[in-house]
This record gives C-alpha cells, sequence and structure tokens, in this order.
C-alpha cells in the first residue's frame, strides 16, 4: 500500500496525457505500475515521463474542459464488502467538491442504483443534488435495467435519447457518445450494442470532422478486459471502426470496479474506479464480485476520474483518485 | 420421441404467440418458496416429486447441469452478495431479480434440455436436462 502524502495529497494518482501515437507501450505499462507509489506518468511528445506526486509538472493541466466520471454506486449494496455506500458515494461528492477547479459536469457510467428500485435511485439523485456540478449525463448499468427493460431508468435519466437510452451532446467542441451496451444480453455472451444502436452511431458519426476529440462513455468496456468474466463488449469491433477516422478517441467505461488503461493508435480506453466497492484484478479471484477488504483499506480502492481536454494538443488528462 | 419433440415444440409456439407477459410454467416470488425437501443431490431423485437444488454462488449456478425426472420441482437459491436471474435461454421460465437468499422454483413437466443464464452477468450459465 502506498504511504500517504504529508501535504494530505491523493494516493494512487494517475496521469495519463495521451498526445499522439509512437508511445511506448511496454515503458506506458511499467509507468503505470509506479503509479501506486505516489508516481505521476505522463506522456509528452510521445515521450514517457514519471514525476513525484507534488511536483509542479505534476499538477493537473488547466484544460478548456473538464469533466468528472464517477461509476457504480450500487446504491442499495448493503453487503460486508461495503454496508454504506451512501457514505462512499457521498465521499466522492465531497471529493469532486474539493477539486481546485470546478469540474464542468459529471458522466455516471452506470450500476447507479444496486436493483433498480426506485428509492435506490431517488438516494443517488439527492446525494448528487449536493455535487458543485450540476449537469450530470449517465449511461445505465446492468443493475439499472432489472424487471423493467429499462423503462424506469429512461424516465429517470433517458430523456431525449434513443433507443435504450443512446445519445450524444457536444461540449466546448469535444463530441461526447454515451452507449448502452447492457440490454439484451445473450447466454454465454459479453455486453452488447445491438444492430441499432451501431447504425444510429455510425450515421451520428459520418459528417464530423477527423479532428472532433471524441469521448465515448458506456457501462461495460469496449474492449476485451477479461471475457471470463464477461469484462467486455460483443460487438464493440463495430462501434470502434465507425471512429477510426478521428485524431482523438476516449473511451470511458465502468463495470469492473477497477482502473483500467490501454491504449491502441488513436484511442485510449479507462476505466473507473466504483463508489461502491472494489472487484478483484481479473483471475485473482474465483469469480468478479464484490472484494472484501480491512474496513480502513476501503476507501483506497474506491474513487473518481476527473478529465481535462486541452486544446491545440489533442490531448485528454486522465486522472484517477481514490476516497482515502 | 419425435411426438413428444412435436408436442414440445408446439406447447413453446403457444407459449411464445400468448399476448402480454411470458408466462412461466412455474414461479415463486422471491422469498416465499417453501424449502424443498429432501438434499441437494444434484442426480435425479427415485421419485419424481422430490426435489432439486440448484445454488448460485460466485457468478456459478451449481450443479451447472442437473438431469431430472418431468414434474421434478427445481429451487434455485442465491447464496451470492449479489443478485442474479434464472432466465431460460427458450423463454420458458424467468426468475425476477433474486438478491442474497431469494428463491425461484421452476417444475419442468415436459422433456427435453432446457439451458438457462443469468441475464445480469450472462457468462452464469445452467442446463437442466429433463427425462
Amino acid at each position: 500500500m502506498a504511504d500517504k502524502m504529508a501535504d494530505g495529497v491523493l494516493l494512487n494518482h494517475n496521469q495519463l496525457h495521451h498526445d499522439n501515437d509512437g508511445i511506448d507501450r511496454r515503458g506506458f505499462l511499467k509507468c503505470m505500475a509506479w503509479a501506486g507509489t505516489g508516481a505521476v506518468c505522463v506522456v509528452q511528445g510521445g515521450v514517457l515521463r514519471s514525476f513525484a506526486l507534488n511536483s509542479p509538472e505534476a499538477k493537473r493541466a488547466k484544460g478548456q474542459i473538464s469533466f468528472v466520471q464517477i461509476s457504480d454506486s450500487h446504491m442499495g449494496f448493503n453487503k460486508p464488502a461495503n454496508p454504506d455506500v451512501v457514505a462512499t458515494l457521498k465521499a466522492a461528492v465531497d471529493k469532486i467538491n474539493a477539486l481546485p477547479a470546478t469540474p464542468e459536469f459529471m458522466l455516471h457510467t452506470g450500476d447507479i442504483s444496486h436493483l433498480s428500485k426506485p428509492s435506490e435511485f431517488d438516494n443517488v439523485d439527492q446525494i448528487l443534488k449536493s455535487a458543485r456540478p450540476q449537469e450530470v449525463f449517465f449511461v445505465p448499468g446492468e443493475h439499472d435495467v432489472l424487471e423493467d427493460e429499462g423503462a424506469q431508468y429512461r424516465e429517470r435519466y433517458g430523456k431525449g435519447t434513443n433507443g435504450a437510452g443512446w445519445y450524444s451532446f457536444d461540449k466546448s467542441g469535444v463530441h461526447f457518445i454515451g452507449l448502452v451496451n447492457v440490454m439484451n444480453l445473450k447466454a454465454g455472451g459479453l455486453g452488447s450494442l445491438g444492430a441499432e444502436q451501431l447504425e444510429w452511431l455510425e450515421r451520428d458519426v459520418k459528417h464530423r470532422s477527423h479532428s472532433t476529440p471524441i469521448i465515448v462513455f458506456a457501462h461495460i468496456p469496449l474492449w476485451t478486459v477479461y471475457p471470463d468474466w464477461g469484462w467486455g463488449t460483443d460487438d464493440s469491433a463495430h462501434a470502434l471502426s465507425y471512429l477510426k477516422k478521428f485524431g482523438s478517441v476516449t473511451v470511458l467505461n465502468g463495470h469492473i470496479h477497477q482502473t483500467m488503461q490501454k491504449v491502441e493508435g488513436h484511442i485510449t480506453f479507462h476505466t473507473a474506479c466504483s463508489t461502491a466497492f472494489p472487484q478483484p484484478k481479473p483471475g485473482e479471484a474465483p469469480s468478479p464480485g464484490p472484494m472484501k477488504v480491512p474496513a480502513e483499506q476501503l476507501r483506497s480502492l474506491l474513487g473518481l476520474t476527473s478529465v481535462d481536454f486541452v486544446r491545440g494538443k489533442r490531448s485528454l488528462a486522465v486522472t484517477d483518485s481514490t476516497l482515502a | 420421441m419425435r411426438k413428444i419433440r412435436l408436442v414440445v415444440a408446439f406447447a413453446m409456439l403457444l407459449l411464445m404467440a400468448a399476448p402480454g407477459p411470458r408466462r412461466v410454467w412455474a414461479a415463486t416470488a422471491p422469498g416465499s418458496a417453501p424449502a424443498t425437501a429432501g438434499g441437494t443431490s444434484p442426480i435425479a431423485p427415485d421419485k419424481a416429486s422430490a426435489g432439486v437444488d440448484v445454488k448460485m454462488d460466485n457468478f456459478s449456478f451449481t450443479p451447472q447441469e442437473i438431469t431430472v425426472k418431468a414434474e421434478t420441482t427445481i429451487t434455485w437459491t442465491n447464496r451470492d452478495d449479489i443478485p442474479h436471474t434464472v432466465t431460460s435461454t427458450d423463454q420458458v421460465f424467468k426468475s425476477k431479480t433474486l438478491d442474497t437468499d431469494d428463491k425461484f422454483t421452476f417444475t419442468p413437466t415436459k422433456p427435453g434440455t432446457y439451458s438457462y443464464f443469468c441475464s445480469i452477468h450472462p457468462k452464469m450459465t445452467g442446463k437442466i436436462v429433463v427425462e
């Protein structure tokens, strides 16, 4: 476990700048391994550098757009892995409100509720009311669409969206695409986007300039993290093929309750922590269920993600922060 | 055997054609199913009426495959700390969302193979062979 810094700076602070291709992937992975000890890994001009956490270079780049991603709040979960998901979601909101610059808005990448109960959705809404960024964009997780094929989710969070709840919007010249890959899951399969959504996506991006930065957010990872545990999306390759022409694509996911990164050409994939409970690393447990840890360690395995877009560099700074 | 297959196929057509919510042959509200008599033997019991238990734990149905005689009541119990469902791949039966300790029962009346999975975690699959 990393030691706490005397000035109270957060642990496990990863910062990834994705400027262009030519990233030394092996070096990148090695650098990510140092990140747990309090280093910051930055890619500048294609070269990997690491900085001590409290150095000036490690400070978050001022971007033209900045937002926060939270995920997997699982409101209603009350088992030993975290008997109080209300407290940890509130802690995440406190963390967001304590950021030096208030993010413009938030993304919630799903599993808002644990059992799709109205009271669970109500509780999350109530807690998010005290977040400084009041605008929140959601995509559903599989726990949000139980019993009613997502009707309640769409009623609450999907106004103006298409089909099961997919949509796109623009902020400061960045094109955001919210996808739904938790509907109509097939036995033995992974996440699924489906033909209708894929057709919509192809149309949505067809006439956009390749210099438009793209941010895609969806619950289940859009790359195959670990198929045995269903951590992937059956038909994401089609989706990604429509995004091939763009110079900067960032994919933000949740579902796996841990941070993970992958860079492939112009596409950066990133998963966020849960605010409710951690899950084991791929293959390190018999199943991907809630991972029990000593109470004092729980908050160091929960967290949120800050994203800054720096115009002109075509880069996004993706910074993970834990709750403790 | 062919006649039975035809009957099963016809029955499935009827079920699929029925308007409104899908009908299930046997469904129990979570938590209200009586405990099945006998143990949790995965092997077909001698008496068709004795029940068979399947548990859900660690994202698995255990036993994953069971063979039973028709009219055997199968009871699933969720022992995992995460909700699951029991969903037939051929729309023959579907449980509500089952949280920890919730139960679901199904009593097949026709021989055949019934594959099912958890609709929340689709990698979790099981099979019932009804003789």
